[in-house]
């Protein structure tokens, strides 16, 4: 006998081939246990194209094809409609990409998927870098962090541009359902993802999946940093369905930014200055997304 | 004219990962210890490799009574790579990381 919160239901295998307390093979397990076997997944050179290991290695027990960097979005419509024109309505599609390949290289593709309203799911999973191909900047890598591509050194080029929003660029898109998500809220995680899955029409999610590696942090931290993004408000947990905005987790009192940005080595440069102003940038990206919540409350 | 067709015409991957024994990428040995363990299975949920798996609950001693009708968890050593969220994460810090250096010698 066993109480779980979780399904139990296991559809990605040991033996997998990501670093040590990697945040996206997290992702991808609870991704699995909400959807279920009957499930094909789509990804492209991301993080997750490395994981399942060399051929002829799978770790995962559903149906999967490798897509070119920039085109998840035309694959999982293409496969959605050969499905629906054999009339197998009842499989779930589903493109798994990293931030690079979302919000920087897939854009097009995964607008234009959207657009069209196939019956997808489409996953983000935010590791806000190029992890795989070595820590280089996307576009939602946030503001202060170090990268390969935005190093120190005395002329300090660290990221200092926003974190792109690409939940709210799919809101903008008027699908029916849009949802941020963190590993450390595996519960909310999943109730979201079977939500989306009776909803008929594109889903987006965008899930903060913290790296060891990248983000410069003990492994055995990855859980704890994304709980400390939530409750810093640094990554806030809403969804939006039918442009109608529900914050998913309010923190009582948001603990301060220092606190999630000191375990992380990509932040260890920063000045008090330097994390006043990251800071007030969260502060008021919180306050805009709680008068977004309360004009859809208003609505109503 | 007839074609001969491979058997498989596309590669498909069949092998699953569980031959990669990953457990050798370890520096850290986590190690349960159950007179402490409250089975709320934590560890297993936040498990990146899934190696933590359940075990019939008379398989290791309980802290509780009340506890021992529910399953223990055990832990895969096959492929566990010692990340050590599972004893972060653990409410009641019964999983200890143990250098692995301590264990060379012993057979499994």
């Amino acid at each position: 006998m066993k109480k779980l919160t979780i399904p139990e239901e296991e559809h990605m295998l040991s033996g997998h081939t990501a670093c040590l307390g990697c945040g996206a093979t997290i992702a991808m397990r609870y991704v699995l246990k909400a959807l279920g076997k009957n499930t094909i997944l789509s990804i492209p050179a991301c993080c997750w194209a490395v994981i399942p290991g060399v051929y002829p290695h799978r770790t995962l027990d559903v149906p999967l094809l490798y897509t070119a960097f920039e085109v998840t979005g035309a694959a999982i419509s293409g496969i959605r409609e050969a499905l629906d024109a054999m009339g197998k309505e009842d499989v779930n599609v589903v493109g798994f990409a990293g931030d690079g390949g979302t919000a920087d290289i897939g854009l097009q593709a995964l607008s234009a998927a959207m657009e069209r309203g196939h019956n997808v799911f489409y996953i983000m999973y935010d590791n806000e870098a190029y992890m795989n191909t070595g820590i280089q900047r996307s576009g939602s890598t946030p503001m202060g962090a170090w990268t390969t591509t935005t190093p120190g050194g005395k002329k300090r080029m660290y990221k200092w541009e926003p974190k792109k929003s690409v939940a709210e660029i799919m809101v903008a898109h008027h699908i029916p359902y849009v949802a941020t998500a963190t590993i450390a809220y595996p519960e909310d995680m999943i109730a979201k993802l079977k939500r989306a899955k009776e909803i008929k029409g594109p889903k987006f999610f965008q899930i903060l999946s913290p790296c060891p590696t990248g983000w410069r942090h003990a492994p055995d931290k990855t859980v704890e940093i994304s709980r400390l993004a939530v409750q810093t408000n640094v990554f806030p947990l809403y969804e939006v369905i039918d442009g109608k905005y529900k914050i998913s987790i309010k923190p009582k009192n948001p603990k301060p930014v220092k606190e999630y940005l000191r375990l992380q080595g990509r932040f260890r440069h920063l000045t008090e200055e330097e994390i006043e102003k990251i800071q007030r940038h969260v502060d008021e990206n919180w306050k805009a997304l709680l008068k977004k919540e309360r004009c859809s409350q208003e609505e109503e | 004219m007839s074609v001969n067709l491979p058997e498989d015409p596309t590669p498909i991957a069949k092998v699953p990962s569980t031959e990669n024994k990953t457990g050798g990428w370890r520096t850290f040995r986590p190690v349960i210890h159950y007179e402490k363990c409250i089975r709320c299975y934590i560890c297993w949920k936040f498990c990146p490799d899934a190696a933590i798996h359940f075990a019939p609950p008379e398989a290791h001693e309980s802290p509780k009574e009340a506890l021992s009708k529910f399953d223990t968890v055990e832990i895969n050593y096959d492929f566990c790579k010692g990340c050590g969220i599972c004893a972060n994460e653990c409410p009641v810090n019964a999983i200890e990381l143990v250098l692995e250096e301590n264990f060379r010698g012993d057979e499994e």
